[in-house]
C-alpha cells in the first residue's frame, strides 16, 4: 500500500524523464542522502566511519568503475587494482608538481590520468572477447604494478617505495593527511561518490550507455545497426578506468594515509570483481551492495566469536573467515546469480503488489 | 641508438659469445615451462568439458601437495599418502559437482568463473586450517624421485641439469601422453571429448554430465597433484605458490584455452621466453619483468590469433 505509484501523474516530459520517478523512491533517497550527510557524521562512531562506511564508499565507486565496463559493456577486466594505483600514484605526483591546486581537483584530474592508461590498455579489446580479453587486461596489471616499483620516479624516490599523503586544506580545514579529522574525509568521500555515482547513473541512461547496453548484448548486432565498436569499447574503457582512478585516489589520500604497490595488486582487482558480480552485474544499486557484502562480511565473521564469547585463536579465525566468504560467495551465486540487486528487484516488486502474492 | 644496440644487437651477441649460458637458460626455460604447461593442462581439461574457467586449478595445486605433505608428517608412508591424496582429490571433485557445478548449471560463464573463487578461498581457509600455512618441505626422497644434478660438458662450457627436473620433464611428457591415449582410445575419452564439443547432443546420446564433470574434474586434481609433487620438489609448498595459476594464464591464451597440445607448446613458449627475456634483456628495464613479460608475448600472439595458436576458430553469428 505505502510503495504505489499509483495516482502519481506525469504531465510533461521532464517529469517522465527523472532519475525517480516514483515519489516515494525520491523521499527515499532524500531520506538516505539525509542520514548519510547529517546523521552518520553525528551519531556513528569515528571507528566505524573510518574502517568501515568509507572504504565501503570508495570500493563502491571503484566497483561502479568496473560494472560501467563489465556489467554494463560486458567486457571482462582484471585490472581494475591497477587502473587505481594509476589514479593514487598519478594524484601523488599532482600534489608534487601542484601543491598548491584545491586537492578535489587533483583528485578528479587523476582520473583522467587512469582514463588515459585505461585506453591504452583497451586497445587489443576489439579483437579479443571474453576470457581472452580478462587475460589481456592481466597483462595491464601486473605490467603497472612492475611500474609502481621499479620506476622510483613515481613515488619521488621515497627509500620505502610508498607514497605519503601531504596534508591538503579546503577552506582552512584540513581534509588529507594525519590532521584531518574522520567526519571530514568522510562528507569529502560521500560527496564525490554521491556526484560520481549520479553521472553515472544518467550516462547509463543516456545514449552512451545504450551503446553500451547493445554492446554487451551483441557486439555484431551493435554493429550493423551504426555503432562504431571500437570508440563505443574504448569509451567503456576510459570511463570506466577514470571511476577506477578517483576512487584509488580516494583510497589513498582519504582513507589509507600511505600506499605503496601492494595495495594496487591483483587481489585488489579481484575483490573489486567479486563486488561487482555478487552486487550484481548492470547495477549501480548492486555496486554498492556488493562492496557493503564483500567488504563488511570479514568484519562481521572475524566479531563473531568474541561477541558470542568463544575463545578461538585469531589464525583460526582468520582461516574460518576464508572458508564461509567462499561458502557464502557459492551460496549466494547459486541463490542468486543475478545478484544481490535482483534480491532488492523482487523486493520492490512484492511491496508493490502488497497486500496480495502477484 | 645505444638503447636500440641494447635491445637489437647485444643480446644476440651474448648468446653467440657464451653459448652454454644460453643453453643453460633455454633449459631452464624448458622446464619452468613444462610446469606452467601442466597447470594449463588442468585448465584445458576443465575448460573443454564444463566451460568453466577454473580459478581454482592453482590453489588445487597447493592443496594436494600440502594433503600429501601433512598426511606424510602424520606418519602415513609416502606411497599411502599419496594414495590417500589421490582420494581426497577425486572427494573433492565429487563434492565440486554436487555443491557448486550442478546447481550452477546453465548459468553465465562469468557466475560458474565466479564461483571457483569461492571455491579458492574454501581450500586456501581449509588447506591451512587443517595443515596450517607456513611453508614445508616436499617428500621427493620418499616418493623415489631423483635428487642431485648432471654437470653436461658442452659448448665450451657447463650445463647444470638438475635431475628433478628432468623427471618433471618426463612425467610430464608421459601425464600428457596418457591423457591423450584416454581421450582418443578410451570409452570415456571419447564422452569427454563429445560433451566438450556440444553439451546438448551429448546428453542427447545418453552421456550423463554429471559424470563426466566428476571425471574432469578428478583429472585435473590428478594433474594438480603431479603439478604439485613436481614444483614442490623445486621450492616449498606453500600458498605462495598460486601465483603460478597465474602465470599459466598467458600459457592458456598462447595455446588456446581448448587445446591440449596449445598448453603444452604455449608453456614451452612462455617459459622459454621468459626466462631468456629476463636474462638477457632483463638488466635494460630493471629486473624482473618476468612478471609481465609472458603476458606481453602473450597479448602479441592474440592481437594476430585471437582464438591462440590451436584453439578452435571462432565463428560469430547473430
Amino acid at each position: 500500500m505505502l510503495y504505489r505509484e499509483a495516482g502519481q501523474f506525469k504531465t510533461n516530459y521532464f517529469a517522465d524523464q527523472a532519475l525517480f520517478p516514483i515519489r516515494q523512491d525520491q523521499i527515499g533517497i532524500f531520506l538516505i542522502l539525509a542520514v548519510a550527510f547529517i546523521g552518520v557524521p553525528l551519531t556513528a562512531s569515528d571507528f566505524v566511519i573510518d574502517s568501515i562506511i568509507n572504504p565501503i564508499l570508495i570500493l563502491s565507486l571503484a566497483a561502479i568503475g568496473l560494472n560501467l565496463l563489465t556489467g554494463y559493456t560486458g567486457l571482462l577486466s582484471l585490472g581494475t587494482g591497477a587502473f587505481m594505483g594509476v589514479g593514487a600514484f598519478g594524484c601523488y605526483k599532482l600534489t608534487t608538481f601542484f601543491p598548491g591546486v584545491n586537492i578535489i581537483v587533483l583528485i578528479v584530474a587523476s582520473g583522467f590520468l587512469s582514463a588515459a592508461a585505461g585506453i591504452v590498455f583497451g586497445l587489443p579489446s576489439l579483437r579479443i572477447k571474453g576470457f581472452y580479453l580478462a587475460v589481456a587486461t592481466l597483462a595491464a596489471q601486473f605490467f603497472l604494478s612492475w611500474c609502481f616499483i621499479r620506476i622510483p620516479w613515481l613515488y619521488n624516490h621515497n627509500v620505502s617505495a610508498s607514497i605519503e599523503v601531504p596534508e591538503r586544506t579546503l577552506f582552512g580545514i584540513p581534509v588529507t593527511g594525519p590532521t584531518a579529522t574522520v567526519t571530514t574525509r568522510y562528507i569529502i568521500v560521500l560527496t564525490i561518490v554521491s556526484v560520481m555515482t549520479w553521472l553515472a547513473s544518467n550516462l547509463i541512461r543516456g545514449r552512451i550507455g545504450r551503446t553500451w547496453m547493445a554492446v554487451r548484448d551483441m557486439d555484431i548486432a551493435a554493429e550493423l545497426i551504426g555503432i562504431k565498436l571500437y570508440q563505443t569499447k574504448l569509451l567503456a574503457f576510459a570511463v570506466s578506468s577514470f571511476y577506477c582512478g578517483v576512487a584509488g585516489a580516494m583510497l589513498v589520500f582519504l582513507y589509507l594515509g600511505n600506499a605503496e604497490s601492494e595495495s594496487f595488486n591483483i587481489n585488489q582487482s579481484f575483490l573489486v570483481l567479486f563486488m561487482v558480480i555478487i552486487g550484481g552485474l548492470g547495477s549501480l544499486l548492486g555496486s554498492f551492495l556488493g562492496a557493503a557484502f564483500i567488504w563488511g562480511l570479514p568484519i562481521v565473521l572475524r566479531a563473531l566469536p568474541d561477541y558470542f564469547g568463544v575463545p578461538v585463536h585469531p589464525s583460526t579465525v582468520e582461516h574460518i573467515t576464508f572458508i564461509m566468504l567462499g561458502s557464502l560467495i557459492i551460496f549466494f551465486l547459486i541463490v542468486e546469480p543475478a545478484g544481490l540487486a535482483r534480491l532488492w528487484q523482487i523486493g520492490k516488486q512484492k511491496l508493490r503488489v502488497w497486500p496480495f502474492p502477484y | 641508438m645505444h638503447l636500440l644496440y641494447m635491445i637489437f644487437i647485444d643480446p644476440f651477441v651474448q648468446m653467440g659469445t657464451a653459448p652454454d649460458l644460453l643453453a643453460q637458460t633455454l633449459w631452464e626455460g624448458l622446464v619452468a615451462g613444462v610446469l606452467y604447461a601442466l597447470i594449463a593442462l588442468g585448465f584445458v581439461l576443465i575448460f573443454k568439458a564444463s566451460g568453466v574457467f577454473n580459478f581454482a586449478q592453482g590453489i588445487m595445486v597447493v592443496f594436494s601437495a600440502l594433503t600429501l605433505v601433512g598426511l606424510y608428517a602424520h606418519g602415513v608412508p609416502a606411497f599411502l599418502a599419496l594414495a590417500i591424496t589421490v582420494g581426497v582429490m577425486f572427494l573433492l571433485a565429487m563434492a565440486v559437482e554436487r555443491f557448486v557445478l550442478r546447481p550452477l548449471v546453465n548459468q553465465p560463464d562469468i557466475v560458474l568463473f565466479m564461483a571457483t573463487f569461492g571455491l579458492t578461498y574454501i581450500l586456501i581457509g581449509s588447506g591451512e586450517l587443517i595443515f596450517g600455512g607456513d611453508p614445508k618441505v616436499m617428500i621427493s626422497d620418499q616418493l623415489l624421485l631423483p635428487s642431485g644434478a648432471y654437470q653436461i660438458k658442452t659448448l665450451g662450457g657447463f650445463v647444470q641439469m638438475q635431475k628433478i627436473d628432468i623427471a618433471a620433464a618426463v612425467i610430464a611428457s608421459l601425464m600428457v601422453a596418457s591423457l591423450a591415449v584416454f581421450f582418443q582410445k578410451t570409452r570415456i575419452g571419447r564422452a569427454l571429448r563429445a560433451v566438450a564439443d556440444s553439451h546438448r547432443a551429448a546428453l542427447s546420446v545418453g552421456i550423463s554430465l554429471e559424470y563426466i564433470w566428476v571425471v574432469v574434474w578428478f583429472a585435473a586434481g590428478v594433474v594438480a597433484l603431479a603439478t604439485g609433487i613436481m614444483w614442490g620438489a623445486r621450492s616449498n609448498v606453500s600458498f605462495a605458490l598460486d601465483i603460478i595459476a597465474l602465470k599459466a594464464l598467458p600459457v592458456l591464451i598462447l595455446g588456446g584455452f581448448t587445446s591440449i597440445p596449445g598448453a603444452i607448446i604455449g608453456g614451452v613458449i612462455i617459459g622459454v621466453g621468459e626466462k631468456v627475456g629476463e636474462f638477457y634483456w632483463g638488466p635494460l628495464f630493471g629486473s624482473g619483468i618476468e612478471e609481465w613479460f609472458a603476458y606481453v608475448i602473450a597479448l602479441i600472439f592474440l592481437l594476430f590469433r585471437p582464438q591462440g595458436l590451436f584453439g578452435e576458430r571462432i565463428i560469430e553469428r547473430i
